[in-house]
């Protein structure tokens, strides 16, 4: 069991340093139920229901004291519990027949649910054994590492203009002399793109201006980019937020041409 | 066609597929050949192809077929891709969703009543990983929503289908022995 580490009905402030709850090591009440149960190989069928409702208490207590916050659930299994010790403390009712039909033991209930939860409780493991040899099998593709499918963030627009906005002002800075004037359009930049992407993979985002030679020409290339990330041809991802921006061709960029 | 030939031809499918493939996909990339054909070609090769030492098996999961590394290889796979596992699911996640698997159709208050504990959280959890899908809703008072598992789930954890899980009756077994 994987609650053993829990140090159980030992007396604990919490300003002591050394109590540590691994939180998710009881879930919920039958967890702590079957912890109990099991520390002190109680025999399910025969649960001393005065002892572990006072040493479920005392955790109740304990968790309260660490802040944890104890939602319903915890609340209502302690009441479940003081029903039950209750009801085995009453004498047997003395108008039914107590010899040919002894009671019910008011415990059984209890003890089915915990059956239960312990059940599930090993399914879950089976699944976790499951999952661990999943995780130790790749096949084709391996999609759990392909570079452009995990640890990757999709670009913003604003990204895009920032990206942009440094091109531009790197454009004004290193420019020299004016270049004379060349109409280049949205559409001729699509083109030049789409081959572009033809012959590679994939492109820094900042490289693809470098051939610009106008502030107009930036700008109608940053458009024809847009155009094309409108339309789903390419797709802009970096590896990390702030990082260098990739320009990549989307999957169905084949069957648009 | 041989069986042998055709037995190539799954083989190279089935290499390139990204997603476990059905039997009855192969029938339909290959028509003129019988379903009875595909099939004795499919075990024969999943037969021939394991049998062999080699690095990559083909596993039956989800209701098809795909190939794969071999788990005991993980170490250098891993060293290679230099991935790290992958985030695996929590236990109390795995708990909800072992009630899931064999208590569904299930409404969360039915889950509740199993686990002594909500389970709305690990529920959203197993809903956004899809290994858990909405069937419908409950014919009662509040029509509750009634989940079950998807698809993903039995890929998640190497299925062949629901029936590929162990009873329940292994695990109470299990249970009463612990306890």
């Amino acid at each position: 069991m994987e609650s053993d580490e829990i140090p159980a009905g030992e007396s604990a402030e919490p300003e002591s340093s050394g109590i540590t709850i691994k939180l998710d090591a009881f879930e919920g009440p039958l967890d702590l139920l079957l912890h109990l149960i099991k520390k002190d190989e109680i025999d399910i069928w025969d649960i001393p229901i005065a002892r572990i409702t006072a040493q479920y208490l005392e955790y109740l207590q304990l968790m309260n004291d660490l802040n944890i916050n104890v939602a319903g659930d915890w609340l209502f299994m302690a009441a479940t519990l003081i029903h039950i010790k209750s009801r085995m403390l009453l004498p047997p009712d003395p108008s039914s027949t107590t010899q040919e039909e002894p009671e019910e033991d008011p415990r059984k209930e209890l003890v089915y649910q915990l059956l239960e939860h312990q059940k599930f409780k090993n399914a879950a493991q089976m699944l976790y054994t499951r999952e661990e040899v999943e995780n130790a099998v790749w096949h084709n593709p391996p999609q759990d590492v392909v570079e452009d499918a995990k640890g990757v963030v999709t670009v913003t627009l604003f990204d895009l203009v920032k990206a942009f906005h440094e091109i531009v002002q790197r454009f004004d800075a290193q420019r020299s002399m004016e270049m004379m004037q060349e109409e280049v359009s949205i559409e001729e930049k699509i083109e030049e793109l789409r081959s572009l992407l033809l012959v590679h993979d994939r492109l820094l985002f900042s490289s693809f201006f470098q051939q610009a030679r106008s502030r107009r020409h930036l700008i109608v290339t940053f458009l024809a980019l847009l155009e094309l990330v409108r339309m789903r041809e390419v797709w802009l991802y970096q590896k990390k937020a702030f990082e260098e921006i990739y320009i990549s061709k989307s999957k169905s960029l084949g069957e648009t041409f | 066609m041989e069986v042998k030939e055709l037995q190539g031809i799954l083989e190279a499918i089935i290499y390139v597929a990204e997603d476990p493939i059905r039997p009855e996909q192969f029938k339909e990339i290959i028509p003129d050949e019988s379903f009875d054909n595909i099939e004795l070609a499919l075990k024969n090769l999943v037969e021939e192809f394991n049998s062999r030492p080699g690095g990559m098996i083909i596993r039956e999961v989800a209701g098809g077929f795909r190939m794969t590394t071999r788990p005991e290889h993980h170490e250098f796979v891993r060293a290679y891709l230099k991935s790290r596992p992958n985030a695996k699911l929590s236990m109390a996640a795995l708990e909800t969703l072992a009630v899931v698997a064999y208590k569904q159709p299930v409404t969360l208050a039915e889950i509740l009543a199993i686990r002594g504990k909500k389970s709305t959280s690990a529920v959203q959890t197993l809903l956004e990983k899809k290994l858990v899908s909405i069937l419908g809703r409950k014919q009662v008072v509040g029509r509750p929503i009634l989940y079950g598992t998807s698809k993903e789930f039995l890929i998640h954890f190497g299925l062949k289908d629901l029936s590929d899980l162990p009873t329940l009756e292994e695990f109470a077994q299990m249970a009463g022995d612990q306890l």
